[in-house]
């Protein structure tokens, strides 16, 4: 399997480590009313979908970035590869948004 | 103290050198290496210190840069290696955080890894049977990190015929050995 390392290019994913779902960089807010509950589902409860999934890999041998993988798990294909910074980024700029019309 | 004499990584007082059919292998000990890692948000303001008080414009991912004596080739995003020679550039950790500051963060690298310097025209054949990494698709001037034989190394590229190969140093054998068998293979 190759994946398309977004600063990179193709690199073998032997290269690679897995985490797992890339709902994994949503970490619950600890202080939050509902927490236990939060980090029940956080920790145990995961989708498994047969199709698209979005996946946490790590570049342990090679530059050590985090990447958010879009891959069908039924043919492997990999659709779409981001920086989970550039995510992770993108998530908190989406949410100040959001804030003021709460 | 002072009558201690260094050995090289591979355990000897002279560094070994090995000629095997058209390709050179030669354990290198004379470059003192630093790595500088932007602080969050630096990363500009590291590159643009670099290039006015040491003359040098930091690469981009996959790349590497020379300017007189220092050299430096893209590790991480926001992170390089520095290397240059021991014998002017002994403190170049040091030399590095005097210009750069509080805006990255420099560790001395030097004794953590082993150098070889392979050379030989046929550079492609040798390290396409050593490592996952495209090294035809890597011009002089590229520089990326991959593994030999399960070893995390980094390939770096200074010329058409020149690959050096940074591994860790505890196990600069296991790398030697990988290195010679594949050139034995096609010498």
């Amino acid at each position: 399997m190759i994946i398309n390392h977004p600063l990179l290019g193709p690199r073998d994913a032997q290269e690679f480590t897995y985490l797992g779902d890339a709902g994994l960089m949503n970490r619950p807010y600890w202080l939050s009313e509902t927490a236990l509950q939060q980090f029940h589902d956080y920790l145990y409860l995961r989708e498994n979908p047969a199709g698209e999934h979005r996946e946490l890999w790590f570049h342990e041998q090679g530059d050590r970035s985090w990447l958010v993988v879009t891959r069908n798990t039924v043919t492997h294909e990999i659709l779409k590869v981001e920086l989970a910074r550039d995510v992770a980024l993108a998530q908190k700029a989406a949410n100040l948004v959001q804030e003021p019309s709460q | 103290m002072h009558k201690l004499k260094p050995l090289t990584p591979l355990g000897s007082h002279t560094p070994r050198v090995d000629r095997i059919g058209p390709f050179e292998i030669a354990e290198t000990v004379e470059t003192a290496f630093a790595s500088v890692a932007a602080r969050n948000g630096q990363e500009a303001a590291v590159i643009s210190a670099m290039a006015q008080n040491h003359g040098l414009d930091l690469p981009v991912a996959g790349k590497a840069a020379q300017a007189g004596k220092l050299a430096a080739f893209w590790i991480s995003p926001s992170q390089w290696m520095c290397a240059a020679p021991h014998e002017t550039h002994e403190l170049l950790a040091q030399q590095l955080k005097a210009t750069l500051g509080d805006r990255a963060s420099v560790v001395e690298q030097t004794d953590a890894w082993c150098r070889f310097d392979v050379t030989g025209k046929k550079l492609c054949d040798l390290f396409e049977r050593l490592t996952k990494a495209d090294v035809r698709a890597m011009p002089p001037g590229s520089a990326c990190r991959s593994t030999v034989e399960h070893l995390g190394v980094f390939l770096w590229r200074t010329a058409e015929d020149q690959m050096v190969v940074l591994g860790p140093r505890s196990s600069a054998a296991s790398l030697h050995h990988a290195l010679v068998t594949a050139a034995r293979s096609i010498a």
